[in-house]
């Protein structure tokens, strides 16, 4: 099996072409490009405005944990009977569900900033926006990558499954794969998103370990109501603190 | 919405329902109790939980459609085979758990090891006597999540042939009928609550110690 | 100088934290607020930086109404300290330490060179500026936290409990090595704790708060521990109180007598003997019925004071003394000369009624 794997890997009319492999995974960047960047850019302020005021926590909370227990495919079958066919829908399907984990962990890293470093901020002469930026932000920000890696990780595998929608992307070798029996094929589309998902991964990984200060570091293993917290309120990804 | 088809087919909907438990059910379980023994071993022999970490981390990062694919193929399945979906969801959850236990023992108190310690317990019944029961709360928190997730992806099988209610999805997909749909979906909430409730009213039950203060 | 006049807090819920509080931290000196917990100190220090709004009344900080003042400039010119010092996890200790300068645009060496002088005032090597406050102990956390409070020399410095986070074998250098900064700096200090030993062992002067948020008494550390104004400051100050206030009043008008004093070797006197080396400093005491001071059978000195040291540290060494005798050293460390028991108590009275009487009324 592995020898048939790599023989239809490497050969380069696979790569090519309008089912070819570059083409597929470009799309399926784009898809997850697209959604984390709308995502981000609704979730992150709203994540910091709910943790640093602290109001509003649970509705988010209680967004976050029904987004989690609604199947994707479900949804995504949903809203494509709904508007009818198109990427359009799908699009806005990967967003939206892209949203809750970063709101999620933005919302948790600010309230978990150190009150007594708020408090001695505000006390020194900061003004709020000051506190937020110099202060609730960096500190925060190891959560706030954690939430991107998962909604990351979420939106790679929600869009191959929406390949059955008809969406583009890697995941047309799976569903078009499964509809002939291609085993080769399908195993191809597993073997190639997986390693988009590992790859897109570490990036984000060594992103982490780039822009959060060192005195931040050793981050999570100390008190048990942190770990209780990373778990109830917050998503399922294994923190950056073993990379 | 064609309540009278609800109604016509609600012995395939159960049928379907029946079966999404136990694809669910059955990896949770199982991976639980795997991620007891390793999660157990790890917090003993520290030195194994990096690398298992890392491993977990993988597992994790893999998109579940792509493992039910990848796993047959490794482990020399038939990749249309219940079974994979089952294996696969249980090295899946067993991997994500195994964190979860090596928090909770790591979150017990030293203070309390050191007194199992003083009172002459041996090493692995102290672990699984004292400790354990008290990272219970953690490992339930873990388990909630992980269960939810299960319940989601059990549904994901359904595009490579797989029963349970993610069939509603993809058959109702195929006829244009949304009324089949929001019965999966509403189905799959309930079963997810459902689930959510048992596990918090087990934890309670077997940690009687919590209600009545605050925790560490 | 801080001026609370008639200052009161009320909260939405109505309870009522400070009530009709006025007092004058003097300026360049270190005023203490203490009081149980719930008693209205910490909203009180709260309200002269505006994290908390005053109800009715008026706080003055260098003569300048501080509703009047805008909140952001007041607060960088007041230096803050909290419990837990409360330092930026994410910034280096140097860093942390010019969070104000930079806030007010100094440039970057002139902040460069302040923050390591500020390190050096506080007692901290080098080596901690580039480290972060995760790497520190809780002690070096809070001078981080009070040379940060120091960094854009304020005139003013607000402390909330600075040491109470803190061990109690740390807390006291710590408690001594602030005293000598302050004499240093001199800054108006207003110090909030709920310890009354910190609070004398401090303060210049003690404002002592009582449930409610009133203010009960406002004294100098040996005026109340002389004469509380009421039952519960009594009992707040605590038991032997009037042993503590000991402390607080001088042996310098102490008349001693000549000591009993013989060279090793040399002939005993029919009392006790201080044995005594050629220097004139003090080695030993013996025992009466000896004849010639021998080392071996001396017995400890005990405890021994000064001309500059408080009464209570005479009366100390009147109490171990085997003899019952109490040895004064001068400043090079020779014997100076012996008090007993009822001179030393003939002197306390003297002197109470002195301060009796130059006290002001009530």
């Amino acid at each position: 099996m592995i020898g048939e794997i790599w023989t239809y890997l490497s050969s380069p009319g696979n790569w090519q072409g309008s089912d070819g492999f570059a083409v597929r995974i470009l799309e399926h960047l784009q898809y997850v490009g697209g959604a984390l960047l709308v995502a981000f850019a609704f979730a992150f302020p709203l994540g910091l405005l709910i943790g640093h005021t602290n109001r509003g926590v649970t509705v988010a909370v209680n967004a976050v944990n029904a987004s989690r227990s609604l199947p994707s495919l479900g949804l995504l079958t949903l809203v494509v009977l709904f508007s009818g066919l198109g990427r359009a829908p799908v699009l806005v399907a990967l967003t939206v569900l892209a949203i809750p984990p970063i709101l999620n962990a933005t919302y948790a890293g600010v309230r978990g900033v150190d009150k007594g470093a708020v408090t001695a901020a505000r006390g020194m002469g900061m003004t709020e926006p000051q506190v937020v930026w110099q202060v609730e932000l960096p500190v925060a920000l190891p959560l706030v990558w954690s939430g991107i890696r998962s909604a990351t990780l979420q939106t790679v595998a929600t869009a191959t499954i929406a390949a059955y929608v008809a969406l583009g992307g890697l995941g047309r070798y799976v569903i078009d794969g499964f509809a002939v029996r291609e085993f080769d094929e399908m195993l191809a589309g597993a073997l190639l998103v997986s390693l988009l998902a590992i790859t897109l991964d570490l990036v984000l990984a060594l992103a982490t370990r780039l822009s959060v200060s060192p005195g931040l570091r050793d981050g999570g293993r100390q008190r048990l109501p942190r770990a209780v917290k990373r778990f109830t309120s917050n998503d399922q990804s294994p923190a950056p603190a073993a990379g | 919405m064609d309540w009278g088809w609800i109604v016509d087919n609600r012995d395939l909907i159960t049928g379907l329902l029946i079966e999404h438990i136990w694809l669910s059910a059955i990896p949770v379980v199982i991976g639980l109790a795997l991620a007891l023994v390793l999660g157990v071993l790890a917090h003993t022999y520290r030195w194994t939980y990096p690398p298992l970490l890392v491993i977990v981390g993988v597992l994790y990062t893999i998109p579940s459609l792509a493992l039910f694919i990848v796993l047959p193929v490794v482990l020399g399945t038939q990749i249309l085979n219940p079974i994979n979906i089952v294996i696969a969801l249980t090295i899946y959850s067993g991997a994500l758990l195994v964190r979860t236990v090596v928090d909770g023992l790591d979150a017990v108190p030293p203070a309390v090891r050191k007194a199992a310690d003083g009172l002459g317990y041996k090493r692995l019944p102290r672990i699984v006597t004292v400790e354990l029961p008290i990272a219970i709360p953690v490992i339930v928190a873990g388990l909630r999540v992980v269960t939810v997730a299960n319940i989601s992806m059990v549904s994901v099988g359904a595009l490579i042939g797989i029963g349970g209610l993610g069939e509603l999805f993809t058959s109702g997909f195929q006829i244009r009928f949304m009324t089949e749909i929001v019965v999966g979906l509403v189905l799959s909430l309930l079963l997810a609550v459902s689930a959510d409730l048992l596990l918090v009213y087990l934890q309670r039950k077997t940690t009687p110690w919590d209600r009545l203060g605050a925790t560490a | 100088m801080i001026e609370f006049e008639s200052v009161s807090k009320r909260f939405p819920d109505g309870t009522v934290a400070v009530d009709d509080v006025s007092l004058v931290a003097p300026q360049g000196k270190l005023t203490v607020l203490v009081g149980p917990s719930g008693c209205g100190k910490t909203t009180s220090l709260a309200m002269v930086n505006r994290l908390v709004d005053v109800t009715s009344g008026r706080i003055l900080v260098g003569g300048q109404d501080i509703s009047q003042s805008d909140r952001v400039e007041l607060r960088r010119g007041i230096g803050y300290v909290i419990q837990h010092s409360g330092l930026f996890p994410h910034r280096t200790v140097l860093d942390n330490v010019g969070t104000v300068p930079r806030l007010l645009g100094w440039d970057r060496s002139k902040i460069r060179k302040r923050s390591y002088e500020l390190l050096e005032m506080v007692g901290l090597s080098t080596e901690q500026a580039e480290r972060y406050p995760a790497q520190l102990s809780g002690g070096q956390q809070q001078r981080v936290g009070v040379a940060r409070a120091l960094a854009s020399d304020p005139p003013v410095m607000l402390m909330d409990e600075p040491f109470s986070a803190v061990d109690p074998v740390v807390r006291s250098s710590l408690q001594d090595e602030f005293l000598r900064l302050q004499e240093q700096v001199g800054k108006t200090i207003l110090f909030v704790t709920h310890d009354i030993d910190e609070a004398i062992k401090l303060g210049d002067r003690v404002a002592v708060f009582a449930a409610g948020g009133h203010l009960a008494q406002i004294d100098s550390p040996g005026e109340l521990l002389a004469t509380p104004a009421n039952e519960f400051v009594a009992s707040f100050v605590g038991r032997d109180r009037g042993y503590r206030r000991l402390q607080f009043l001088p042996s310098d008008g102490i008349s001693v007598g000549p000591a009993p004093t013989a060279r090793v070797g040399e002939r005993a006197h029919d009392g006790w003997t201080l044995a005594v080396d050629g220097d004139h400093r003090p080695l030993g005491w013996l025992a009466p019925g000896g004849d010639t001071v021998a080392e071996e059978r001396l017995e400890p000195l005990g405890s021994t004071f000064t001309k500059t040291d408080s009464l209570r540290a005479a009366l100390e060494a009147v109490l171990v003394s085997p003899a019952g005798l109490a040895v004064r050293l001068d400043a090079e460390g020779c014997v100076d000369g012996v008090v007993d028991h009822a001179t030393l108590a003939e002197h306390h009275q003297a002197s109470s009624e002195a301060a009796d009487s130059e006290r002001e009324p009530r």
